[in-house]
């Protein structure tokens, strides 16, 4: 009983929408009662349009979040350990990490054209700093008496970081992953807004085109239950992975 | 000074650090399974004495000679169990798995590792406890592991920076009676560093302490207790009286 009192909140919302609008609205080119939303979301589904959609902003999504991430992983983990490369790369990336990555959606829609490879390249480029970032500090924060005992042992530089570095740095790298997770999302739909024509942000572009409010609070619905699960999905994840440890990192609930 | 039987020794050695000297002129030579035992005031330089040996520090001048050779790197021949074992162990491996990291820098092979490693484990008490981590163990029994762990690298020298000094009373008592067993057993080369007059005694064939700020030889003793030591008898021993009173007030003097 106790775990679906949550639930009582989102649902009085939607009733007093529902409610509200048939008093006081009634019929409208912009907006629509949650009711026809759930309608329009079902038909939706049903016609298989939306999962198509939902499967190609997913591999934008996850496609630029393999290469952001893992390419941040990289270069987090060598800049971590390597003073010269700190200091080498420090004013680069301080200038490069602000540029919002939806302003490259025009470079990368020239370069690219449109389809998924200007989606995978700004999502990989929105990605890529946080995980550098968040790398670097993991890297920072392992107990150097670790790298001692690696030294000590005669662990060669490659045996050190796959046999110490990531498995120490793994529960904040966990923490990396969900924040990259959760931008990924937020950037391939905003790619499939503003320049790309497929996916989930195409779908409520055309939705608004086309007069269909009921169509588009379903996506949004839809895109908010993906987030929800993605989300869902990395934590019970990081559990499961380091729960024997006791040293999960929940300070950062992305 | 250079001494082929010696297992190691420190010939002229000073250490500075940022410009301030922290070791000067420490010359001596430890013995093939000697247990010598290095005491002094907190920041006396006793860990860097050990640091030094590791091959973790480079003297400023002077050399350290592990079997004849000079130390540049850590090798293999010299194995170190720090205090701070809850940091020195790895959380996410068990106890079978952090004996194992010794072995698999060794390129000993996967198929040979469990039979390397279970003899250890009993050498410590361990074996009903293999497969748990290290966060599921007490402290002594953590501490029980990095020592299986530095055995597991079959050194010739093995370095101990204040092992128990996080430990109980009886914790460190019955501790220290397995650390005796297992170095006469192997006949290993000990260097064991901490601030405790009584355990220095208790454990050593030598003692060596250490003044402070710049950290130097103050006294070296032999310990000439009959072995195996014995909590009681060996405490009560006139001769251990007569030592710790001894080295009781040239603890002193390094103290004021």
């Amino acid at each position: 009983m106790r775990r679906w009192r949550g639930i009582i909140v989102p649902l009085a919302i939607l009733v007093v929408a529902e409610i509200g609008f048939r008093v006081s609205i009634g019929a409208s080119d912009s907006l629509a009662p949650p009711s026809r939303a759930m309608v329009a979301l079902m038909s939706a589904l049903g016609d298989g349009t939306l999962l198509a959609n939902t499967a190609r902003t997913l591999a934008g999504m996850l496609g630029g979040l393999a290469i952001g991430g893992a390419a941040g992983l990289a270069a987090g983990i060598a800049i971590g350990f390597s003073e010269t490369l700190r200091r080498a790369s420090f004013l680069t990336i301080e200038l490069l990490r602000p540029i919002p990555s939806v302003a490259l959606l025009p470079l990368s829609l020239l370069i690219f054209g449109f389809g998924y490879g200007m989606e995978i390249a700004v999502v990989a480029f929105a990605t890529f700093w946080p995980a550098l970032i968040l790398t670097q500090n993991a890297v920072a924060q392992i107990e150097p008496r670790l790298i001692e005992v690696a030294r000590l042992m005669g662990l060669s530089r490659l045996e050190t970081a796959w046999k110490i570095v990531l498995p120490a740095a793994a529960p904040r790298l966990m923490t990396a992953l969900r924040l990259s997770a959760g931008l990924a999302l937020v950037v391939a739909v905003t790619a499939e807004i503003v320049s790309n024509p497929q996916g989930l942000g195409h779908d409520l572009m055309i939705a608004q085109e086309t007069l269909r409010p009921e169509r588009m609070f379903g996506v949004l619905f839809w895109v908010g239950l993906i987030g929800w699960g993605k989300n869902a999905a990395l934590l019970r994840l990081e559990r499961w992975l380091f729960s024997h440890r006791g040293e999960v990192d929940t300070s950062v609930a992305a | 000074m250079a001494n082929s039987k010696a297992a190691f020794a420190f010939e002229g050695v000073n250490l500075e650090l940022g410009g301030r000297p922290i070791l000067e002129d420490i010359s001596f030579s430890v013995g093939r399974g000697e247990f010598a035992c290095v005491i002094g005031a907190s920041g006396c330089g006793k860990t860097t004495l050990l640091r030094l040996l590791a091959g973790l520090l480079t003297p400023t001048s002077g050399t350290v000679r592990v079997g004849g050779e000079p130390v540049t790197t850590p090798s293999r021949e010299v194995a170190v169990v720090f205090q701070d074992y809850s940091r020195a162990l790895l959380p996410w491996r068990t106890a079978t798995g952090n004996v194992s990291l010794a072995l698999e820098a060794m390129d000993v092979p996967a198929a040979e590792r469990p039979q390397r490693i279970a003899p250890l484990l009993a050498k410590v008490g361990l074996t009903d406890h293999a497969e748990k981590y290290p966060t599921q163990l007490s402290g002594g029994m953590q501490q029980r592991l990095q020592i299986a762990r530095s055995l597991a690298q079959d050194p010739s020298v093995l370095l101990m920076d204040e092992p128990f000094g996080a430990l109980d009373a009886m914790t460190r008592q019955s501790l220290q009676d397995e650390v005796l067993r297992i170095a006469s057993e192997r006949q290993a080369t000990v260097l064991f560093v901490t601030h405790d007059l009584e355990e220095a005694l208790y454990l050593g064939d030598r003692v060596i302490a250490l003044y402070s700020n710049p950290g130097r030889i103050a006294r070296m003793v032999e310990i000439p207790l009959p072995r195996p030591r014995s909590q009681l008898a060996t405490r009560e021993h006139p001769e251990f009286l007569r030592l710790r009173r001894e080295l009781f007030t040239v603890m002193e003097e390094i103290h004021a």
